[in-house]
């Protein structure tokens, strides 16, 4: 009865213990996978009817219309054209609100703003979909009145400043891993705060910066709700950010808003744009990664 | 000379005021959000507006099956994400070789946290709404936001345990502790603030999470509560409620939001109140926990 008492009990639950760690931690594996093999496995049948190189180089996209075309491309220009408008907000203030924190910021006051800009970043991008739909477009409209009600502009704004945190606090990590000996030798120059942070700080975080930005890049791409909402689900090969635009994230939700049924082409369109989106935002992810491996290791 | 010393202390003057501004403009925002969802949305706030069920008429709807939803599929995130998460941070700070395994593994996290939320719901709509049959039920729900908030829970754990000196463990297995005693009598007590802070963190970003739930195919018109988890037969205990359809806030918001009718605008703003309120102080309790944990425990 008691073989297994004592030690050797201990070392099964041990190794038990183990066991079930290592699992969960090779979970994470699997959920890749996972990612991969549906996105592709439920896209191929709408790769095996729709030629690649009508897909990316198409420009209208209508699959829902009777008679379909599957040009990418207006979801392509509606993405860029929301992402760089949110990139235009988000880059400078989050690369000025990092140096501010970093560099000038007395820390009492730095211990106040830091999590109060992450809250920016905690609020559910639904809300922020109805303040750029219900709040932001009347505002706008009153200084440009060719604006639309569904436009790429308000949301694209909105989006900039949902991920100004996320720009922010890589880039302040950054930079607040320069050894100070390095500033101090800057200011024992004579150098003011401002001229140490642009020709000191800066470059030495430069890799640092990068990959904020490109994280501030790869949430852009991905958000949703805020297009959804604002943006007016409507496929456009434009380069206007009055008009009413639709990216990757919200013609999939358009989608499934619907009665598509499961095996159609229809159904199929929405994981053939997640490939796509995936493997941007995967390669803009791995690319910050590495980034922020290179300047870990040069301090 | 004199004035190029001049010019410069004045630019260095005039940058940390922008700064601040710069700072302020994110608080700005959240005040404007806070202040205009309060003017739409308060009149609607009555307890009714909780008791209630969606309606075709914007003055009867309320919001009882959206927030039953959302704590139901809350209470499956959270049984997902936990043990998992957790036993993944643990696993690769304790146990893991430093191999290619290993490395694998961490980049492999990094890039999950980076992964758009709609790609969650692709993959949730490929295997556990058809591969596994789980339907558009509460269940996948629950799971799919189990693997979205995973990497910032086994992130958070992996930055908790780091931060405990090394002395702590040997001590323990100095008087004969073996690892996992070490582990559940030591590490994991004194990490305890910093996981319990990243859970906070994960689950308020689970709760206003809108798109992957849209995919997978949340109603937004549910006018019943699932059923209940007690049963007058033996065994007392039903899990019936799991298969149910489902609708939560986030999502009714945006069914409301999406509405040309200006009355259900109102509803989405009072629904966002109340969302907003939940994650917030989410997040404040976050905040709270992780400054009580760091002020108890010194090395």
């Amino acid at each position: 009865m008691n073989f297994l008492s004592g030690k050797s009990f201990q070392s099964v639950k041990e190794k038990a213990i183990e066991t079930f760690l290592f699992l969960s931690a090779a979970s994470s594996i699997l959920i890749t996978t996972g990612i991969v093999f549906i996105l592709f496995y439920e896209s191929s049948g709408f790769f095996k009817k729709v030629s690649i190189v009508e897909f990316l180089t198409g420009t209208q996209w209508t699959p829902l219309f009777s008679e379909p075309r599957f040009g990418v491309l207006p979801l392509v220009a509606g993405t860029f054209l929301t992402t760089t408008i949110a990139l235009l907000v988000a880059l400078p203030v989050g690369l000025i609100t990092a140096m501010y924190l970093s560099e000038f910021a007395p820390l009492r006051l730095r211990e106040i703003l830091k999590p109060v800009l992450e809250l920016l970043a905690a609020v559910p991008t639904v809300v922020y979909g109805y303040f750029a739909l219900l709040f932001l477009t009347p505002l706008l409209q009153k200084f440009i009145p060719d604006l639309s009600g569904f436009n790429a502009l308000s949301p694209g704004i909105i989006m900039g400043i949902m991920i100004v945190p996320y720009v922010s606090s890589v880039s302040e990590d950054a930079m607040s891993a320069v050894p100070m000996y390095i500033k101090e030798g800057s200011y024992a120059m004579g150098a003011t705060r401002l001229q140490t942070a642009f020709r000191v700080v800066i470059p030495a975080a430069f890799s640092g910066i990068a990959a904020a930005f490109i994280i501030g890049i790869s949430r852009a791409l991905g958000e949703t709700m805020v297009v959804a909402i604002a943006a007016g689900m409507m496929p456009n090969w434009t380069i206007n950010p009055l008009e009413p635009v639709q990216t990757f994230t919200s013609y999939i939700v358009q989608v499934s808003l619907g009665d598509v049924p499961h095996g159609t082409l229809e159904y199929s369109t929405i994981f053939a744009v997640g490939v796509v989106l995936f493997f941007i935002t995967l390669g803009a992810n791995i690319l910050s990664f590495f980034l922020r491996m290179k300047f870990r290791e040069r301090y | 000379m004199r004035d190029k010393v001049k010019i410069s202390k004045y630019l260095d003057a005039a940058f940390a005021i922008t700064g601040l501004l710069f700072c302020l403009i994110g608080i700005g925002v959240i005040i404007i959000l806070f202040v205009d969802l309060f003017m739409d949305g308060a009149p609607r706030l009555t307890l009714k507006f909780f008791s209630s069920f969606p309606s075709r008429f914007p003055d009867e709807a309320g919001i009882l099956s959206a927030w039953v939803g959302s704590l139901l599929i809350m209470f499956i995130t959270a049984l997902a994400a936990i043990p998992v998460g957790v036993g993944a941070g643990i696993y690769l700070e304790e146990y893991a070789k430093k191999n290619w395994f290993t490395d694998f593994i961490e980049i492999n996290i990094a890039n999950l946290a980076g992964v758009p939320s709609i790609i969650y719901g692709l993959l949730a709509l490929g295997i556990f709404v058809y591969m596994l049959g789980f339907g558009e039920s509460i269940l996948t729900g629950g799971l799919t936001l189990g693997l979205l908030i995973l990497p910032i829970v086994i992130i958070a754990t992996r930055e908790a345990i780091r931060a405990i000196p090394q002395s702590i463990r040997e001590a323990s297995y100095a008087c004969g502790a073996t690892k996992w005693q070490t582990i559940r009598w030591h590490v994991l007590p004194y990490s305890m603030g910093g996981i319990l802070t990243g859970i906070i963190i994960g689950l308020s970003r689970a709760i206003g999470e809108t798109a992957p739930l849209v995919t997978i195919g949340a109603l937004t018109f549910i006018a019943f509560l699932p059923s209940s988890p007690i049963s007058s037969d033996f065994p007392f205990i039903s899990f019936k409620w799991l298969f149910d359809s489902f609708t939560v806030l986030p999502v009714q918001i945006f069914n409301w939001v999406s509405r040309p009718q200006k009355g259900f605008h109102v509803n989405a703003a009072a629904a966002s109140i109340v969302l907003m309120v939940m994650t917030l102080l989410m997040n404040g309790f976050a905040i709270y926990i992780r400054y009580r944990f760091r002020r108890k425990i010194r090395w």
